[in-house]
């Protein structure tokens, strides 16, 4: 059976807010395990890592141009870090090689 | 406030405004800018996978989180299992339940259990900041400006991507297919820099989800599942191998880090 994209997006919302409201409300003691606050610590930079790469490079026509936005992405958000020139900058690499080969 | 004859423009009127609510919505309108940008790029990925511009909308304003988004935006062109859904937008989103225990030691003892309740909904990295860097206890009026002054513009940023992926030449909206990963690497790169321990684990990960993609054995797995599993793997691996200091709860700012 296929479920409808409405459905997700209620279910996602619903555990999307209980993760954000049960310290608020039940579990108001901090969290003191050593392990688990460095894996909660870890786990943005892990998970977002494994979900730009190699995703990145299957999101355009040619791994090359996927490739490219990688690189200067990394680069850019190396040395400026600002979240706009780095998005722009991505998108620019690709339409300037997109243009260029064709 | 203007007793002494001082002209006022209309920018000073709204500073001294002693109502935190529109205080609250003034000093999220630059973060409801950043957002707007931001969500247009989950826009744009939302919309390769079929969903309509309502969807976009309905998705940002309901889950006001760019990686939970994003992940679930995925999972669910895979039409991927409840469960699988539940544990990955638990990954997705786990700091924030750090951030929320902070914000817990905020709340006044005389707070209600409503102010709780509606506070919980717009926990993303921003307005936490927002919420800590105010004075005394928190005051739940000046958060729920906060929440209007910017949710709407990062709903309105997703309506306006997935709309936009349409519209667009094809060449215009391949190229922004690879923004939601620019925006990421803006997002895991920079701690990078002062943290070789996250640099290690950034460049760990990129490696391992590469081998995972081609590996026989694991490629046949759904992309969704493999974030999963890779993700429990590698940040258990680092956090037994190089824990945090026991210090009092480190402050994680990461998704959409732009300055406000």
């Amino acid at each position: 059976m296929k479920h409808s994209y409405y459905t997700y997006i209620i279910f996602m919302a619903l555990v999307t807010y209980l993760i954000r409201v049960l310290p608020l409300t039940l579990l108001r003691k901090p969290i003191t395990n050593r392990f688990f606050r460095s894996f909660l610590y870890y786990v943005p930079y892990v998970t977002l890592a494994v979900m730009t790469f190699p995703a990145i490079l299957t999101s355009t026509s040619s791994l090359l141009y996927g490739g490219a936005a990688f690189i200067v992405g990394i680069i850019l958000a190396w040395f400026s870090g600002n979240l706009f020139v780095v998005e722009v900058g991505c998108c620019v690499v690709v339409l300037l090689m997109n243009t260029l080969i064709h | 406030m203007g007793q002494n004859g001082r002209s006022i423009s209309p920018g000073d009127e709204i500073y001294e405004a002693k109502n935190p609510f529109f205080r609250g919505m003034r000093d999220a309108i630059p973060i409801g800018l950043g957002y707007f940008a931001v969500s247009f790029s989950l826009g744009i990925a939302a919309g390769n996978v079929g969903y309509t511009t309502f969807q976009g909308f309905l998705l940002s304003l309901l889950n006001v989180s760019s990686s939970g988004e994003y992940a679930g935006i995925v999972l669910s062109a895979e039409q991927a299992g409840f469960i699988e859904l539940a544990l990955m937008i638990c990954v997705a989103n786990a700091r924030y339940l750090l951030m929320s225990f902070a914000l817990s030691q905020r709340f006044s003892p005389s707070s209600t259990l409503f102010h709780r309740l509606t506070i919980g909904f717009g926990l993303t990295d921003e307005l936490f900041g927002l919420g800590i860097a105010s004075k005394g206890w928190l005051d739940p009026v000046y958060m729920y400006g906060a929440f209007f002054g910017s949710i709407p513009l990062w709903a309105l940023g997703t309506a306006f991507g997935v709309y936009a992926g349409n519209v667009l030449p094809v060449i215009l909206s391949e190229a922004l297919n690879v923004a939601i990963f620019g925006m990421f690497l803006a997002i895991i790169i920079p701690p990078g820099k002062k943290d070789p321990v996250v640099l290690g684990a950034v460049i760990v990960s990129f490696l391992l989800s590469l081998l995972a993609s081609v590996l026989p054995l694991t490629a046949s797995i759904s992309s969704g599942t493999r974030t999963l599993i890779l993700t429990i793997i590698i940040a258990s691996a680092v956090a037994l191998l190089f824990p945090l200091k026991d210090e009092p709860a480190q402050e994680i700012r990461t998704e959409t880090t732009e300055e406000s």
